[in-house]
């Protein structure tokens, strides 16, 4: 009994502390790091806090990088309910910009209720047509999400790169020569400004809308069940008669759809108000399609949760510039410790489940024995049946 | 186009397409081990990346290009050992802390470029070997045996994986691992330790693929795989888990990215058109496979933990 | 089961925290070669001591490039006591919003002059300076200050260095096969490229320049592939631009190819082959750029670097023995595009 009790408490403990534990053995890691390259930890953090949460300049900035994170993020729910790997974030995020750019280039002269509406869903369309092209390629032609979504994101820098070093460059600079960007797009396709005198466009609006959006197709309609469905076991799907096919389809068309969205964002909601390359995807898309896929699933593969964890990843990355200036370390580390955070988090996340799991059984000893609960074989198993596969 | 089909051009570009394909090549021989025992590891470019700098640095203080290999190889085990840990014992979700592995690589190897070398400085790069006898074939010879040692060691991994995947009791347990974890755990195969090994091993090829890019390039700089090491998973699917497999899709790609280059050189794609030209690899690699339209499964355990039941 | 977690948890993190030890080990022996500590500032006011002028630089690239973002970290530098400067700079802002977000905190932080170095950042600039106009700007390479007050531009005539390269390059391949590493075909980079080009033909118009461009800045794998597709063309003599030459360089080493760089003296990287550099001293621009804004003009020019200026200066390599009749024809072309009496025909 007393046993018992003492791993009741260590399961309580745990279950309470691993993430915030998880967290802290990656800061202090980049700590060391800090240290080693001769600057002052405290010092740094601080800044990167104050950077990112501890001014309402600071919180808007967070907010807007935030954005293209959590529409990847949303996106990647919906894919990954369906059991689809879409790691083509960054490539659906260039062809969607470059679909609400391409817009307003052709026609300057609508009005801007107008103009902002078409340009947004022109990078809906372009990200969701670039997803569905992987979504068909797997339905039908069982090729790989990884394979096609990773050599499509090849494919959009280089198209990125042609129309905006050519077709659609801007050639009104003077100067000696060109460079690789449109011109000021129509000025009237800017996204309207939330807050009066800040950067704070309505771009974060939309994403929050397009995560709740995305939290009620996926739970409480037809479509989303069958989403979902098909993402826990396409045999059972196909012998319920759900179209299977389509439904994949359908799962990257979605997730493209909301990456593309982002694109369009990050266009018309720039500081620069043109599309820019440095003939990289992530010039473009600061790794949001990547970044998106962590945010999703430390939002648990729900739209709602992944509004905080993109505000949060959007904190790091906005505070890790701050950090850059304030102690003059170079960026990478950041980078480094946004790794080393993704690894010890996610690397918690199944000690930290069992050790509620049997907290749990605990509690409700009536439906299961504890040692039933705590080799917990379902849970495991559906919880697995979330990766793609 | 008439001046591409001349022997001395043609020779070149093969051989420059082998060169190309060695770093896939050897990364995606590597991540096919770990996939066919069960785990998608997809932090290979952050490994890449790690083992490359390894390599790099090591080869900038020594002036020696084999340690220099050996050096990458130990960085991508080291790495490996942690995606076990992370992946296999820890059970964590993979497609999520590979991403986590590769930004900490992409991040880490600009860091220590940054700090311990500063100046891209070049180092020696992969000597060519010849082979006797064989390199001295007229237009086969330059093509096939005259390219550096990570060129032949990639290409003979291929039949000596195959061999230990197809012929051996270790590889029917990484099969049986990869297929039914709970049947080959009743069998006695410890899940854990195939994974492990298959893991380690995978990884250590990455660094090797790493290190292989640098010694091929004598250079190293932030990002230095540009998503090679993503491209190398890919191949993985296109080749179908299999060692023969993954060497056609490395193959493909490395010579139509070769192909591009020397139309380019040539002026046959004209500069305006580079950007489209540079696609070709990616776009023919899908088309490749929706025309072969082979339908091999995935190993029935790819990316799921094995928890043993009680 | 639960030791073996926590023996893996350990065993993960011993790993993950190897590289740092070498980190730490290693730390000083980069420290002297750069990083991104180049400013600093002065310790403390002393009462004499004129006032402190803050410049911050926001740059696509590593502080050591030694090319483009190089060249403007050296020029601060050198001119860092003289003007009582204190340094700042962001380097690696290769994402454009990012490099947004970095000039805006450096405007809100009171610095004099905000450096915004990379002709992407253009856009920005524009949008940015009117919301702090008592701040200013400058950015390039680019020849336009958007008609606002607080806004310089700084481009260089990168074309006539590179034909003054060009000539020497004409009077030094034996193979008349010259290869060009080009990123993308816009910017500095092609200007140079065209100067480059119209100087091996002005010399000798049997000369065979091959120009690829990468489709990239930063991919050193596609240069040095490029570069090797070259030597097996038989080019002896090859020239590029952007931060990713440093892969075309290695293999000319390799192979005993003459190159010629630009933007940043490259000899260090290969003193045996590097013929010469066309070197960007950025101080020649902002030296007038920074006494004006003490002055209280905040912006409306543009700075030109040039030959005749002094602000690009082609650096041979001394230890490369070059045939003194080429050089002389490169001195002569150096000349005649001072004096005016030679254009290199290069328009954007």
């Amino acid at each position: 009994m007393e046993r018992a009790s003492n791993r009741r408490w260590r399961d309580l403990l745990f279950s309470w502390f691993a993430l915030p534990l998880a967290a802290l053995a990656a800061l202090l890691i980049g700590a060391a790091m800090l240290a080693a390259l001769g600057a002052n930890p405290a010092t740094a953090y601080r800044a990167l806090l104050q950077g990112a949460f501890g001014s309402a300049d600071g919180l808007i900035q967070t907010t807007i990088k935030a954005v293209p994170i959590l529409l990847v993020g949303v996106g990647i729910c919906i894919a990954f309910r369906a059991n689809v790997l879409n790691i083509g974030g960054e490539g659906q995020i260039v062809m969607g910009g470059l679909a609400g750019t391409a817009v307003a280039l052709a026609l300057p002269g609508l009005p801007g209720p107008v103009l902002i509406p078409l340009v947004l869903l022109a990078g809906i369309a372009g990200g969701a047509a670039w997803g569905a092209i992987a979504g068909a390629l797997k339905a039908y032609y069982n090729v790989n999400e990884i394979l096609s979504t990773i050599m499509l994101n090849i494919v959009a820098v280089q198209i990125m790169n042609y129309l905006l070093s050519g077709p659609l460059v801007d050639r009104s600079f003077s100067g000696f020569s060109l460079i690789p960007q449109t011109r000021r797009l129509a000025v009237q396709a800017d996204l309207p400004v939330l807050v009066h005198g800040t950067q704070l466009h309505s771009g974060a609006l939309f994403a929050v809308l397009a995560a709740v959006a995305a939290y009620v197709l996926l739970w409480k309609t037809g479509l989303g069940f069958r989403l979902r469905a098909v993402g826990l076991s396409r045999e059972a799907s196909s012998y319920a008669g759900m179209p299977v096919k389509r439904t994949i389809v359908l799962a990257l068309t979605l997730s493209g759809a909301m990456a593309g969205l982002a694109g369009a964002i990050l266009v018309f909601g720039s500081a620069s108000h043109r599309m820019v390359t440095d003939g990289t995807a992530t010039g473009f898309t600061g790794s949001a399609g990547f970044n998106g896929i962590v945010a999703a699933l430390f939002g648990g593969l729900n739209p709602l949760w992944t509004i905080v964890s993109s505000f949060v990843f959007g904190g790091l990355l906005v505070g890790g510039n701050f950090m850059q200036i304030a102690v003059q370390v170079p960026t990478a580390l950041i980078v480094a410790l946004d790794g080393l955070l993704v690894v010890f988090v996610v690397a918690i996340e199944y000690p930290r489940q069992r050790a509620r799991r049997r907290l749990r059984a605990a509690a409700e000893p009536a439906h299961a024995g504890a040692e039933a609960a705590r080799a917990a074989p379902e849970p495991a198993r559906a919880r697995s049946e979330q990766v793609p596969t | 186009m008439s001046n591409f089909f001349t022997a001395s051009v043609l020779v070149s570009t093969v051989a420059s397409g082998i060169v190309l394909a060695t770093p896939f090549l050897l990364a995606s021989l590597g991540e096919t081990m770990g996939q066919r025992s069960g785990v998608l590891n997809l932090g290979v470019e952050g490994i890449m990346l790690l083992g490359a700098f390894g390599a790099y640095y090591t080869a900038l203080h020594t002036h020696n290009l084999w340690l220099a290999m050996v050096v990458g190889t130990l960085v991508g085990a080291v790495l490996g050992l942690v995606t076990a840990v992370v992946s296999v014992t820890l059970k964590a979700e993979q497609g999520i802390s590979g991403i986590g592995v590769y930004l900490f690589g992409l991040g880490m190897s600009d860091l220590l470029f940054q700090k311990l070398v500063g100046t891209p400085t070049p180092v020696a790069t992969l000597p060519p070997v010849k082979i006797p006898l064989l390199a001295s074939i007229p237009a086969v010879g330059k093509m096939f045996f005259q390219a550096n040692l990570m060129v032949y060691l990639a290409f003979i991994l291929v039949p000596v994986l195959a061999f230990v995947l197809n012929r051996t009791t270790y590889g029917t347990n990484i099969r049986a691992v990869g297929e039914n974890p709970a049947a080959a755990d009743s069998l006695g195969v410890s899940v854990e330790r195939v994974r492990y090994s298959t893991v380690i091993l995978g990884s250590a090829l990455a660094g090797l693929a790493g290190a292989a890019l640098a010694g091929e390039l004598g250079i190293f700089q932030s990002n230095l795989t540009q998503g090679e090491g993503f491209i190398a998973v890919a191949l993985v699917y296109f080749g179908a888990w299999r060692p023969l497999g993954v060497m056609a899709g490395s193959l493909l790609y490395g010579m139509v990215a070769a192909i591009v280059l020397t139309w380019k050189t040539l002026g046959i794609i004209p500069p305006g058109a580079s950007d489209l030209a540079a696609m070709a690899p990616a776009v023919l690699t899908v088309i490749a496979l929706v025309v072969v339209a082979r339908r091999f499964r995935q190993p029935s355990a790819l990316a799921k933990p094995f928890v043993r039941e009680a | 089961m639960r030791r073996n977690l926590l023996r893996g948890a350990s065993v993960a993190i011993v790993a993950l925290a190897l590289p740092f030890i070498a980190a730490a080990c290693g730390g000083n022996t980069g420290a002297s070669s750069g990083g991104t500590n180049a400013g600093g500032g002065p310790t403390g006011p002393s009462s004499a001591a004129p006032a402190v002028f803050k410049v911050a630089v926001v740059a696509p690239s590593a502080v050591n490039d030694l090319a483009f973002t190089q060249s403007m970290v050296d020029a601060l530098n050198s001119l860092k006591v003289s003007e009582h400067l204190q340094i700042s700079i962001s380097d690696n802002k290769f994402v454009v919003d990012d490099a947004a977000n970095a000039l805006r905190t450096y405007a809100s932080q009171g610095y004099n002059l905000v450096i915004a170095h990379g002709s992407q950042f253009g856009g920005t600039v524009q949008q940015l300076a009117p919301q702090y106009p008592n701040v200013s700007f400058a950015w390039g390479t680019a020849g336009d200050t958007f008609g606002l007050p607080n806004v310089y531009a700084y481009q260089a005539a990168s074309d006539q260095g590179g034909y003054v390269q060009g000539v020497v390059a004409a009077g030094l391949t034996k193979s008349k096969v010259i290869g060009v590493v080009g990123p993308i075909e816009v910017g500095d980079a092609k200007l140079y490229v065209d100067g480059f080009k119209a100087g091996v033909k002005a010399t000798n118009p049997a000369v065979n320049v091959k120009v690829t461009y990468t489709g990239s800045f930063s991919d050193v794998g596609l240069a040095s592939t490029t570069a090797k597709s070259f030597v097996a063309e038989k080019a002896d003599v090859m020239t590029g631009s952007a931060q990713m030459v440093v892969g075309a360089v290695g293999i000319c080493k390799t192979n005993n190819v003459a190159w010629f760089g630009t933007q940043a003296n490259q000899t260090s990287l290969a003193p045996s082959v590097v013929v010469s550099s066309q070197v960007y001293h950025w101080e020649v621009a902002l030296k007038p750029m920074i006494e004006a804004i003490k002055g209280g003009k905040l912006g409306g020019t543009t700075y030109t670097i040039d030959l005749a200026n002094g602000g690009e200066v082609v650096e041979y390599n001394s230890a490369y023995s070059l045939p003194a009749s080429v050089k002389a024809a490169g001195d002569t072309a150096t000349q005649g595009i001072k004096d005016g009496s030679v254009t290199t025909g290069v328009t954007g």
